[in-house]
């Protein structure tokens, strides 16, 4: 049996540990590329949400290095992925290749169902699936952590491009780290690397990114957006981590990070929970709004539901808090030269909102 | 705000087509004067197609419309939250934040009343509570609610069994093909949005047969198939209608009517095309938005029927 899984950014790294600790023979995809997106959307429904056609994409390329059985998460609705494992299927059933397919969902009739997932799946003592578990969980954490300094940072050096050179290098050693002392001992060299980064004296613009989890946390379908806001000298925040992922629904909260509580920020704007992330974009952008955000971005794969509900209700928001919204959907066909010249004008426009306000204030004074 | 006469809306789209007959008779059990919006006209797309946010599927866009047309002219609208009409089953994000999308998108926005309608856990404590959450906005209580609930539940059951037996079986033609329609109640029966296809294809000279015409228990049947429970419970319907369909040798092709963007559907709509496509049954997907032109559509509809009878007399 050999497991592979769908990508979604640096999530690979977390299930790569997990997976290998349980005693698994693991196939990571290839990185998400070009390639990947095209395989995907030539076999994939064509209305289908993006997610669904990559990840169709990276099974057909981690099916050519020999993967025979998928681990992946689904859902019980009324968000699309729930169904994504039974379409998928049909596809690859088409296209002649039997995969074996373990989907990880709250069970429908009894909680054994999960259980006698990771029954099969297991195949070491358990004690060595727990270690497993802690430590692509201290993974999770220290990525998460890197790339909020790597997000502080971006619109400040002085040549732009050290940061992520330094953050990439941490993620292939944070990969092959095997215990705890190596996770740690790597996160203190690339945070001291970090911190001894030339930086220009200025003040950055704050831009939230909220939205739906895939399209904010895969650089390939949303076209390495962080890295462009960066270069155009903005600091760059989300609420989205995987490590908060993780606590929030896998945990149910339990460990100290901050989590989403859009029934507390969302309504009156969105009452309801729709499935997805909608809730948590409209929660998180007036939250972010609030917090002194300059301005924020809502991002989510074409056709996706939850998000349309969000994007429905983001006028009110940016009318009562006064911080500018734009919602951008991503699907195969968006060009880099499209998103670029919106973000710059998006970028601009709060710029100079913002100088406005402060020469306004200078004025008064 | 007991002994006002309440001027109600309901938006002629979405779920009035399978709820109407339900809330009608509810509502003017309780001496509430009911206005329906006329049927789904040119103007009222537009005004939808205006309002919502361009990436909405049709449907919701024509709901706009209907409500914005309604918005002037009555004290309060109906739009309920409906979650989830049966167990383990939700109908789709977007009806579940539909009050919220128009109160951002009608200015200036009547009184909405949004009381939320899930019957996932528990369909008869659910829809109890949802009838008197209803009934508390509107300004009403106690046993003349009850009572009400009843007359609309009958209303309902006779409209449904009314339905069940409304065919468009009669042929016009000497050996009739017949041919199933798949898709959601407010495409196949609203005549302006979903261009009344079932009425064209019966016109080309064919029987026939709507999801509606069929039993739950025939579609719950059809769907034990399914790798997994459908979730969607309009997804279901149609799953099931498809899957009957294509077992029955009485059956000679299926047409799928769906909106675009409509996300279930793109899920739901690609399992049965593989499926069909598997089992040798001819499958026309129809994708309807606002630039759908009649008379391309009257062409591929002409070319399936030909190609059917032509399949059929060989």
């Amino acid at each position: 049996m050999k497991v592979t899984f769908p990508h979604m950014g640096n999530l690979w790294i977390v299930l790569k540990t997990l997976f290998t600790h349980l005693g698994l023979d693991v196939v990571v995809p290839p990185p998400c590329t070009k390639r990947t997106m095209e395989l995907g959307v030539r076999y994939a429904p064509e209305s289908a949400c993006l997610p669904l056609k990559v990840n169709l994409g990276n099974f057909l390329e981690a099916r050519e290095l020999g993967a025979d059985t998928i681990v992946m998460a689904g859902g019980v609705g009324p968000c699309r992925i729930g169904y994504y494992a039974a379409v998928q299927h049909e596809i690859l059933k088409d296209l002649g290749y039997e995969f074996d397919m373990v989907v990880f969902e709250p069970p429908d009739v009894h909680f054994s169902e999960v259980w006698d997932k990771i029954k099969y799946l297991n195949r070491r003592p358990w004690q060595e699936g727990v270690r497993g578990v802690i430590l692509a969980w201290q993974k999770a954490c220290a990525i998460d952590a890197l790339e909020q300094q790597l997000h502080r940072l971006r619109p400040l050096e002085e040549k732009p491009g050290q940061a992520d050179l330094i953050f990439r290098k941490a993620l292939e050693k944070i990969d092959e780290a095997n215990d705890r002392r190596s996770i740690k001992r790597v996160y203190k060299e690339a945070e001291s690397e970090l911190n001894n980064i030339h930086r220009r004296s200025i003040n950055p613009l704050r831009i939230a990114i909220v939205g739906e989890i895939y399209t904010v946390l895969e650089p390939l379908v949303n076209l390495d957006m962080e890295k462009r806001l960066g270069r155009l000298g903005v600091e760059v925040v989300r609420g989205l981590f995987i490590s908060r992922w993780i606590n929030d629904n896998l945990f149910k909260g339990i460990m100290p990070l901050p989590n989403h509580h859009p029934e507390k920020t969302a309504p009156p704007y969105l009452n309801h929970f729709v499935g997805g992330h909608g809730w948590d974009s409209v929660g998180d952008a007036v939250a972010f709004s609030r917090s002194g955000c300059d301005g924020v971005i809502q991002l989510a794969p074409l056709t996706c539901m939850p998000e349309i509900v969000a994007h429905s209700v983001m006028p009110s928001v940016q009318q009562d808090t006064g911080v500018p919204i734009m919602t951008i959907y991503l699907d195969e066909q968006t060009g880099e030269a499209g998103l670029q010249t919106r973000l710059e004008a998006f970028v601009d426009m709060i710029g100079r909102q913002k100088n406005n306000s402060l020469n306004k204030g200078i004025i008064n004074i | 705000m007991e002994g006002k006469k309440w001027r109600l809306g309901v938006p002629r789209a979405l779920f009035y087509y399978y709820y109407g007959s339900w809330w009608k008779a509810f509502f003017e059990d309780l001496g509430l004067e009911v206005l329906v919006s006329p049927p789904t006209s040119k103007e009222i797309l537009d005004m939808g197609v205006s309002l919502a946010v361009v990436e909405a599927c049709l449907p919701v866009k024509v709901y706009y419309g209907h409500a914005a047309w309604l918005s002037e002219r009555v004290d309060a609208l109906f739009v309920p939250r409906l979650v989830s009409v049966e167990r383990k089953s939700f109908i789709c994000p977007k009806l579940m934040g539909l009050p919220d999308m128009l109160r951002t998108a009608l200015k200036p926005c009547p009184k909405i009343i949004d009381s939320t309608i899930n019957l996932s856990r528990n369909p008869q404590k659910g829809l109890e509570t949802a009838v008197r959450s209803v009934a508390r906005t509107l300004g009403f209580s106690g046993s003349k609610v009850l009572k009400a609930k009843e007359k609309a539940e009958k209303c309902y059951k006779a409209w449904l069994a009314k339905q069940r037996e409304d065919k468009l079986t009669a042929g016009t033609t000497e050996n009739p093909i017949n041919i199933g329609i798949v898709g959601h109640g407010y495409l196949l029966y609203d005549r302006y949005l979903g261009m009344d296809i079932p009425h064209k294809v019966q016109k080309l000279g064919s029987r026939v047969y709507l999801p509606e015409n069929l039993t739950d228990d025939e579609v719950e049947e059809a769907c034990r198939v399914l790798p997994k429970r459908l979730y969607w419970t309009l997804g279901q319907k149609t799953m099931g209608a498809v899957l009957n369909f294509m077992e029955r040798d009485d059956i000679d092709g299926i047409i799928h009517l769906t909106a675009f963007g409509c996300g279930p559907d793109s899920m739901v709509g690609e399992l049965a095309e593989r499926y069909a496509r598997r089992c040798g049954k001819p499958f026309l997907l129809l994708n309807l938005d606002e630039h759908t032109g009649e008379a391309g559509l009257n062409t591929r509809l002409e070319a399936f029927v030909d190609m059917l009878t032509r399949r059929c007399s060989a």
